[in-house]
């Protein structure tokens, strides 16, 4: 249980997917404008990495690995080349998949998170989880709760970086710093102050 | 409509500084960072990305007519994935160390906003050879920005470029320090703000 707790945080704080590895900054910098569509987009986020990533997980293991196609007698076939774009099709699919059964079961959260679910499919952040979960060679509940911590960061930083931009309305930037280069050296402000989490270990 | 036309032209130059798709267009920061602490990695990198917009922007384009608008975003994603793990596979084959260094950053050249970006905005009205140069101009502009980042994080955080030395034993003896936080994330933030305002302040954009 440590160990998971551990990985929880670990995703949260330290290698935070978007402070440190920069993934998914496009939607991040687009939608960060007001706290409400921020909140709506960092639980869709949560929700699509908790399904994706541990499918993404089984498909490696159970199809791409080498040696992964023994149990259809096939012990030599390596096809992990493959690997890009069954991930991305897995994902875009999932994104389809779980867009459409929101919207048959519960119209209220369709319309909350609606409009985000087809803007994840493109974002980095979710293919990001999947490839790191791959390179770290994490098992089945690891890659649970990475995706579940990886999403949960991205939420963070994202809500963060709303409320700091809703209050940014009202100071006096200067003209080429506004939007784009403003938010950027926040950021980077911000990034720093999850860096001091690095120490951290459970 | 000659090959080198002055039309054309514009097509490479506009996107290098003027509309700059990660100064001005706010697309494809996503994997853009993480490979800017050398300037070997950030060339690379860049070349990569390159390829994979020229090529998905000419394929698109050749298939404009026939893709159904409905599916056209699983097509697009399907293209660009397959240049995508040609790429890889080269990397892998011929800079295997350089590709160790990039991980996962080339796969997700798949999701980079630029590509995707570029095909839906350009590719899927334009003829086959001016989307080429459309996709040659944007990554060669995504390109500028990634190696004047990966310069400053260089110089700043290790004193060297290329892997090499370039800040004289004399200064480090005279207490000049490498600066650490350049070496780290928000470095590459910070930087990527002040070249964007830069930038901005160049050619006379204001946002909102």
């Amino acid at each position: 249980m440590e160990h998971y707790i551990s990985l929880f945080v670990k995703a949260v704080f330290v290698e935070n997917i978007l402070l440190a590895f920069f993934l998914g900054m496009c939607s991040f910098l687009a939608v960060s404008k007001r706290v409400e569509t921020a909140i709506g987009l960092g639980l869709a986020v949560i929700f699509v990495e908790v399904i994706t990533v541990p499918t993404n997980w089984a498909i490696y293991n159970y199809l791409l690995k080498p040696g992964a196609l023994e149990w259809a007698g096939l012990p030599d076939v390596d096809l992990s080349f493959l690997g890009f774009i069954s991930y991305i099709a897995v994902i875009a699919a999932l994104v389809q998949l779980v867009e459409m059964i929101i919207d048959r079961f519960s119209p209220s959260l369709y319309s909350a998170l609606g409009i985000f679910l087809p803007l994840i499919a493109v974002n980095c952040a979710i293919l990001g989880a999947s490839l790191f979960m791959v390179e770290r060679e994490y098992t089945f509940s690891e890659s649970v709760v990475y995706g579940l911590g990886g999403g949960f960061g991205w939420a963070l930083a994202i809500v963060a970086m709303a409320a700091i931009r809703e209050k940014l309305r009202y100071s006096n930037v200067p003209d080429g710093l506004k939007g784009l280069g403003i938010t950027m050296l926040i950021t980077g402000l911000m990034a720093m102050a999850f860096m001091s989490f690095s120490g951290i270990s459970l | 409509m000659s090959l080198f036309s002055k039309q054309n032209i514009q097509f490479v130059k506009d996107p290098l500084m003027d509309n700059n798709p990660i100064a001005t267009q706010v697309l494809g920061i996503c994997s853009a960072l993480a490979v800017t602490v050398q300037l070997n990695t950030a060339i690379v990198m860049a070349l990569a990305v390159t390829f994979v917009v020229a090529f998905s922007n000419v394929i698109i384009s050749l298939l404009r007519n026939k893709i159904p608008a409905n599916i056209r975003i699983i097509v697009e994603l399907a293209i660009i994935a397959t240049l995508v793990i040609l790429v890889d596979q080269i990397l892998k084959a011929f800079l295997f160390d350089i590709s160790k260094q990039l991980s996962v950053f080339v796969g997700l050249i798949i999701t980079n906003c630029i590509v995707m970006g570029r095909a839906e905005a350009f590719a899927l009205q334009n003829k086959p050879w001016p989307s080429f140069l459309d996709g040659i101009g944007n990554g060669l502009g995504y390109g500028l920005i990634l190696i004047t980042v990966a310069f400053g994080r260089e110089l700043l955080g290790s004193g060297s470029l290329f892997g090499f030395k370039v800040i004289p034993e004399a200064a480090y003896a005279a207490g000049y320090q490498n600066m650490g936080l350049m070496v780290l994330a928000p470095g590459a933030f910070i930087l990527l703000g002040l070249i964007i305002w830069a930038q901005r302040t160049y050619s006379g954009i204001v946002a909102e």
